[in-house]
């Protein structure tokens, strides 16, 4: 039944990045994809696999800043650059940074597993325009699937953390 | 509040919880108190734990609480967390009854151990809906369930149950017993009646003496006094924190990356190796042969293995295994099933319907005479409905990991059923059940795709053959093509309407009936005379629940065709159905308060238009009016309002967030859900044409609840979803006078 036997070991090309800010030198061949380089050689997991061809967003990072579907972006793209994940995005001894206050005011999320990539869009979005409209919100968002379905939540969410809306306390809930 | 579920921070403590460990003493190391609810009157829990380790009149204890010498107490939930909340509901629940301080109140899953059982889940999915609290607690049906529940290792988490059932049932009793025990160790060490102690945010008060203390003073002495089997529970006034919108404790990890979900695990002190696999493109069929010379070449390719019903590639990454398992040529043998398109299938759904004609199948439901009715009405309509296979989807894509060593096997994944999970690994390797541990994190969502095991044992297999750890990860695409489905179904719906436009008989024939048993009647509507037969047809794709499960295509039969039967009448289909419930107060307050948020019958922009549907499912009434913009020619979502009656909501925010996503996933199966068959496979591949409801697709949503009390309550996380598609699809016949009796809509308006 099996084919072949022995496990072995091969090393691969070395890649290199800022990770969050950190040096990293990462075991990958150049194809691989930035996902998978991150979540299983330099194990950080935050970040999630769920469709494999960029049409759910739930992997996405920032390459210098920029959102980028890491699951078909190869690791060779961040070359010597700076990559942001979702465990990147907060201040210093674990602050939140307001897009995810704004997740917690609201209660955004449900099973939580595509709120990284939702945040990290989020994140992009409101950097660039601090005052999105509705349309820029569907604009920005919509690379991003929910399948728990917290959309209305996510856009009140970036209104709350955008300062359009107040953020709900515990009793208005 | 903390959350103390595996993906916080310290993983593998969850996997060395020993139950032993705290149920031995009934004393935590170091002092404290661990509760569990006994069944049996009179056993404290230290006493229990022999018992629950097997023997003769053996009785289960079903879930805990323990208090420690720092005040925190811990609820251990039974359930899995997929998103519904429920972990922190039920502590919510715990923490009420027991008078807890919520800042101090922590979550932890309970392991996959037989005495985790959820007895009144099970007992729900054997009884339904039949007996009320006082029945539930009633200590030998609860032996009796217990045991039920055992021999079909419940341990379970579905059917919109776990706030009803354990949380009703078993958290609750667990609270407020916990704090009986705990007066009760005061009174004595006070020396004053437990009557005149008082407690608050986790301290006892004695006014009269001035004396007070904190639950983790007494937690030790509170082992020792006897338990009370039937506490006195609280009544809705008397309620601190149910009914409250407590955030939830899980949230914090689920936006810093740090939630632990299945696909994330990574065993301590393990090297991880990762599989991608290949299953049979059509269900049924197993390998021929196989062309793997160019995957064995590739790159970080450990072993390639042939496991007949399926094929899997172990590399050092996913990656590489899945670039790998992609080139692989497999040659599958012949599928008996004579389905090869959809068209097919509805042919097979046909046969058996016209084989049932107007009288025939197996009855499921009778009330009066509709067929003469139906013959002497003053008007009569029919029509045939189809709803398609649907993929479940999850956003975490199916995996396991799997290790096989030394006679045990160790399982991570993300599971709605662990112990059936044990159970069936353990047939799959020939192990005791003993020999396997399931270790379960969060679920990276579920809707009835994790109710089963298939991922498991497969993964088992792949660790078995491999001597060494292995992740087994699904690609989107297998998921999507080769797991199990929502199942299609056909329907022939008969309506006689009176001389007053009255509907007065109603004939329900479909194909597919599997749960709830009661989906397919139309029972809260006053029909004089119902007829309602399952004609069976084979499906070609394997079943599995779905959100809502038979609700989710019944729902769009039956009112779908109440609002047929309302136009015929010349009537408003909402106060059509208003008429219809006559002598159902809590239905009628619904349907009213719904027609008051949407401003039913108000003006409406140009081209615009407002279906309505109501189901009852799960406990919990549910009216929904949805608003379309047809302008463009293409159904656009405009606005979604939802009106809920679960006769008391727990935590309004966490339901209404659940209500908000049932509508969102019927939407999306309503606008875009469909497999089609090619030669017996699946077409549709990943979410490029398995579409999903986007942001800027999903309309605005309003949910408003009603607490209409005094009645078993009600689940969240199904009602939702069965009022979207009828309500969505009559609000297009509003708008176009096209009537839609086949789903998805958006391909109808290409």
């Amino acid at each position: 039944m099996l084919i072949a036997t022995e496990k072995k070991q091969e090393r691969d090309a070395l890649a290199n990045f800022i990770l969050n800010g950190e040096s990293v030198n990462i075991d990958a061949e150049p194809e691989m994809p930035l996902l998978w380089a991150v979540r299983e050689k330099a194990g950080l997991v935050g970040t999630k696999f769920g469709c494999g061809i960029a049409q759910c967003g739930a992997c996405t990072m920032h390459l210098d800043g920029q959102p980028v579907r890491s699951c078909s972006t190869p690791v060779s793209m961040a070359e010597g650059r700076e990559v942001t994940t979702i465990e990147g995005i907060g201040g210093v001894d674990g602050m939140m940074s307001a897009v995810q206050q704004a997740w917690i005011s609201e209660q955004v999320p449900q099973c939580g597993y595509c709120q990284s990539g939702q945040i990290m869009s989020a994140t992009a979005l409101l950097r660039d325009n601090p005052s999105p409209s509705d349309d820029d919100i569907d604009a920005a968002m919509k690379g991003n699937i929910c399948r728990c379905g917290t959309y209305t939540r996510i856009r009140r969410a970036i209104k709350v953390a955008s300062g359009q809306l107040e953020p709900r306390s515990e009793e208005e809930a | 509040m903390n959350d103390l579920t595996p993906g916080e921070k310290e993983r593998s403590k969850l996997a060395k919880w020993s139950r032993r460990g705290f149920i031995g003493a009934g004393v935590l190391a170091g002092g404290g108190l661990l509760i569990g609810i006994g069944v049996r009157p009179g056993n404290p829990i230290g006493k229990l734990a022999p018992k629950v380790a097997g023997g003769a009149g053996e009785q289960l204890v079903n879930s805990w609480v323990k208090i420690d010498t720092n005040n925190i107490i811990t609820a251990i939930v039974p359930h899995c967390e997929m998103g519904q909340g429920a972990h922190s509901v039920l502590a919510q629940m715990l923490a009420d009854e027991l008078d807890a301080d919520w800042d101090k109140v922590r979550v932890q899953q309970a392991p996959t151990d037989g005495s985790y059982v959820v007895t009144d889940t099970a007992r729900m999915f054997v009884a339904p809906f039949t007996m009320n609290a006082a029945d539930w607690i009633e200590p030998t049906w609860n032996g009796l369930f217990t045991q039920v529940a055992r021999m079909a290792d419940a341990m379970l988490t579905g059917g919109s149950s776990s706030i009803r059932t354990t949380g009703q049932h078993s958290m609750r009793i667990a609270g407020a017993a916990a704090r009986g025990m705990l007066v009760g160790a005061a009174a004595d060490e006070w020396g004053v009646p437990a009557g005149e102690i008082t407690t608050e945010n986790s301290t006892l008060f004695h006014k009269a003496s001035g004396k007070s203390a904190s639950y983790a003073e007494f937690a030790t002495a509170a082992a020792d006094q006897p338990m009370d089997q039937t506490p006195a529970l609280k009544t809705p006034d008397q309620y601190k924190l149910m009914g409250k919108s407590k955030a939830r404790t899980d949230i914090p990890a689920k936006i810093n990356g740090t939630a632990e979900f299945g696909i994330d695990a990574v065993p301590e002190g393990l090297d991880l190796s990762y599989a991608a696999i290949v299953r049979p493109p059509v269900p049924g069929t197993s390998v021929v042969s196989m062309d793997s010379a160019r995957a064995k070449s590739m790159k970080g390719v450990l072993q390639i293995l042939n496991m007949e019903t399926f094929v899997a590639v172990v590399a050092d990454s996913y990656w590489q295994a899945q670039q790998a398992a992609n080139t692989i040529g497999i040659e599958w043998s012949k599928s008996a099933s004579p389905i090869k398109t959809m068209d097919d299938q509805y042919a097979a759904f046909a046969a058996a319907l016209d084989e049932a004609g107007e009288t025939g199948g197996e009855e499921a439901a009778k009330k009066g005479d509709a067929q003469s009715t139906l013959g002497s009405a003053a008007k009569t309509i029919k029509a045939e409905y189809k709803a398609p296979y649907l993929a479940h989807s999850p956003m975490e894509p199916i995996n396991c990991t799997a290790h096989v060593a030394d006679g045990k096997c160790d399982i991570w994944a993300s599971t709605q059923v662990p112990l059936m999970a044990r159970s069936g690994v353990a047939e799959t390797l020939g192990f005791d059940a003993e020999n396997v541990t399931v270790h379960h994190p969060y679920l990276g969502g579920a809707f009835g795709r994790r109710l089963g095991v298939d991922e498991m044992t497969l993964a088992a297999r792949v660790a078995q053959a491999t001597g060494y750890p292995v992740k087994v990860i699904w690609s989107r695409e297998e998921d999507t093509q080769k797991a199990l489905y929502r199942c299609a179904d056909m329907a022939r719906m008969r309506a006689g309407l009176d001389g007053d436009g009255k509907l007065v008989a109603f004939d329900h024939v479909f194909t597919q009936r599997h749960d709830p048993a009661e989906a397919c009647v139309p029972a809260i509507y006053n029909i004089a005379n119902t007829s309602v037969r399952h004609a069976p047809a084979d499906l070609h794709l394997p079943f599995q629940a779905w959100r809502s499960v038979d609700h989710s295509q019944q729902g769009f039969f039956i009112e779908s065709f109440i609002d047929e039967a309302a136009h015929e009448a010349g009537a408003d289909p909402l106060e059509y159905r208003m008429e219809m419930l006559k002598g159902s107060p809590r239905h009628v307050a619904v349907l009213k308060k719904v027609r008051e948020i949407s401003d039913w019958g108000g003006e409406t922009p140009k081209g615009h238009a407002k279906g309505v549907a109501m189901v009852e499912s799960f406990g919990t009434i549910v009216a929904e009016v949805i608003e379309v913009d047809m302008t463009s020619g293409k159904p656009k979502l405009v606005n979604a309002w939802a009106v809920c009656d679960a006769g008391y909501v727990m935590n309004p925010d966490g339901f209404r967030n659940q209500i908000e996503g049932g509508i969102v996933f019927g939407l999306t199966a309503a606008m875009y859900g469909e497999l089609e068959l090619v030669d017996g496979a699946i077409k549709q591949s990943n979410f490029h044409d398995y579409k999903m409801l986007r942001m800027d697709e999903t309309p605005n949503i309003e949910v408003a609840i009603i607490n209409s009390g005094d009645v078993p309550v009600g689940g969240a996380g199904e009602p939702g979803l069965p009022p979207a598609a009828p309500a969505f699809a009559n609000a297009i016949y509003a708008a176009t006078g096209k009537r839609l009796r086949t789903l998805p809509i958006a391909k109808q308006f290409a």
